[in-house]
């Protein structure tokens, strides 16, 4: 029994545990195991806390002996992406320059999942500062995709969903600036959702983008995302930029029914040299959901085709100012300036604490963070700012129109997650623009701000393909309902990739 | 609009990243590949439409200026690189 445990879902997990068929200090050994036996070839885990979750199981053991009514994420094993700071264990953003880094707090969504009585296995691999769609620019080592460890895994939240594909966690938090948490699932087979923006405090979560950002969930089935969404959503007073809305229970959405619902299947989301049968995964996904009783028809979003070139100019302009704070004064890696420097700076020289901020940032950062760096600084530098910046948030306004006239005639939009399955390790490595192009069905969502989720619709020569299901703002109860509607009536979800 | 090999220098002192000779090569023909990509916003109109910076409305949150408990000195001071008397250690900044 207790072997096959890793397997299971949240509710699954739940049942057992309510039934007193198993403990949670079980719960948390299988999966303890598993990372044993499969992270040497995944790589999912930068950081493991097996004690910790022991320590966890531990305590809901004790409250389920009390008779105590235990949560549905009460023993549950978790994975967290590592630029999540959880307090006393490393938090390194798979970054050089935070290689040493323990915060002294949890982030709110650690803070809630803790509240729930989750227990945490690990912190996950990502690329470098959450910027990259593969894993590959980790500033430690690459993340394996397991359903074949010669391709990426997806990214930034690669980790996460390799860990969740290969059971190594019953579930795992990403976050998603444009597409992080969606296109790794996609590319795993798991089910990933980045919720409205606001709807998850962002404390704690090492700021890439600001406008961007949010944290959202990566599980076994849309049953387990609901679950996770109840606990993580919600206001906090700590993130000045989490919406104060009421926070519907998600699982009253776990319903399968799509009677009249309305999905348009906006066309340039399949024009970005998307892959034949990746394009007919997703219209049979559609025509499915007809069957059932909805409504498609196919629609355009002219300013689609812009959300790329807007979005490499916003999240770099952002990151440059966030990752501005890495300077080797307070915490991380610090690098000694060039001895030759000295106090006063002068013409053709500089002083040494300069000295030490650009060799720290030098050794500290990678090349995709640094590159990023660099874009941003220029696209908000004097004599550029109209040129770039400017007009970025400007084409950013007309992508949101478009969404918001798509949204007054259609309950939900469906698309591919990404143009592709995964790609080979390395085979992407020298191209920026082909890299990113990966991220290019994803990206709108994060510009307009509105959720989005990926649920696997099929395979590729053995890998995952991945169908995105978009919803206006707030709106996740309806992304949920038909996620889950699709999931109930195909088998993708529940295959395994063998390792 | 193409980046030189001065344009990264400059924008390098900016973002203070001491880069190598090769990652200034690499970076500027990246970077110029890319901004080949935003040429693309250009074709659009866009002289009447309001910038997002925000997709939600956000305005500055203010509290009540009272104490309340700090994180403990001992804890904050625990990640840096160099401390002494309870502050962060630099390499000299003033001349004495």
């Amino acid at each position: 029994m207790s072997d096959r445990l890793c397997n299971l879902t949240i509710h699954e997990i739940h049942e057992l545990l309510r039934k007193k068929q198993v403990s949670a200090r079980e719960i948390a050994e299988s999966f303890i195991r598993r990372i044993e036996e499969v992270d040497p070839r995944v790589r999912a885990f930068i950081t493991t806390t097996p004690d910790y979750a022991l320590k966890q199981a531990e305590a809901v053991d004790q409250a389920i002996s009390r008779g105590e009514a235990i949560g549905p994420l009460a023993g549950v094993p978790a994975a967290i992406k590592d630029n999540m700071c959880t307090r006393g264990i490393f938090t390194t953003c798979a970054s050089k320059i935070l290689y040493n880094y323990k915060p002294i707090y949890d982030a709110t969504v650690v803070e809630r999942l803790y509240m729930a009585g989750a227990t945490l296995v690990g912190k996950t691999n990502l690329d470098e500062f959450a910027m990259g769609s593969s894993t590959e620019n980790s500033g430690f080592f690459v993340t394996r995709n397991p359903w074949n460890l010669d391709t990426v895994p997806g990214g930034s939240s690669g980790g996460s969903a390799a860990a969740v594909a290969a059971d190594e966690c019953a579930f795992a938090l990403g976050s998603d600036t444009g597409g992080s948490i969606r296109q790794p699932a996609s590319f795993c087979g798991v089910v990933g959702m980045k919720p409205t923006y606001g709807r998850v405090s962002r404390y704690g979560l090492v700021a890439f983008a600001s406008s961007l950002d949010q944290i959202g969930p990566i599980t076994k089935d849309v049953t387990d995302c609901a679950i996770v969404l109840n606990a993580i959503c919600g206001k906090d007073r700590r993130d000045s930029t989490s919406l104060d809305v009421p926070v519907p229970d998600f699982t009253q959405s776990l319903r399968a029914d799509v009677k009249g619902l309305k999905i348009g299947v906006p066309k340039e989301f399949f024009g970005f040299g998307t892959d034949p049968d990746v394009q007919a995964a997703v219209r049979k996904a559609v025509d499915l959901l007809t069957e059932l009783g909805a409504h498609a028809e196919e629609t355009s979003m002219p300013s689609v085709e812009y959300g790329l070139a807007v979005y490499y100019i916003i999240a770099p302009a952002e990151c440059s100012s966030n990752l501005a704070r890495y300077d080797g004064v307070r915490y991380g890696l610090r690098v000694a300036p060039d001895s030759g420097t000295v106090t006063r700076q002068t013409r053709g020289s500089k002083s040494s604490i300069v000295s030490m901020f650009e060799r720290t940032r030098e050794q500290g950062f990678g090349a995709e963070v640094k590159q990023r760096i660099m874009i941003g600084t220029y696209a908000l530098s004097a004599g550029y700012y109209d040129a770039y910046y400017l007009k970025a948030q400007k084409v950013r306004t007309l992508l949101r129109r478009d969404f918001d006239k798509a949204f007054e005639k259609y309950d939900i939009l469906v698309t591919p997650t990404s143009p592709t399955v995964a790609f080979g390790i390395g085979e992407r490595a020298d191209d920026p623009y082909a890299m990113k192009l990966a991220d290019i069905c994803t990206i709108p969502a994060n510009l307009a701000g509105i959720p989005g989720i990926s649920v696997p619709c099929g395979f590729k020569n053995g890998l995952p393909i991945g169908l995105q299901i978009m919803a206006k703002a707030l709106d996740e109860e309806t992304l949920i309902r038909a996620a889950f509607t699709y999931e109930q009536h195909t088998e993708y979800h529940r295959k395994k990739p063998q390792l | 609009m193409r980046l030189t090999a001065q344009d990264i220098a400059d924008v390098a002192r900016l973002s203070r990243l001491e880069l190598t000779e090769e990652e200034k090569e690499t970076l500027a023909k990246h970077i110029n590949r890319l901004l080949e990509h935003f040429e693309k916003l250009q074709e659009l109109d866009t002289d009447d439409v309001e910038p997002t910076s925000h997709v939600i409305p956000v305005y500055n949150v203010f509290r009540k200026d009272e104490p309340a408990p700090s994180l403990p000195v001992e804890e904050v001071l625990a990640n840096a690189p160099d401390v002494a008397d309870n502050c962060f250690v630099v390499p000299r900044v003033v001349e004495t």
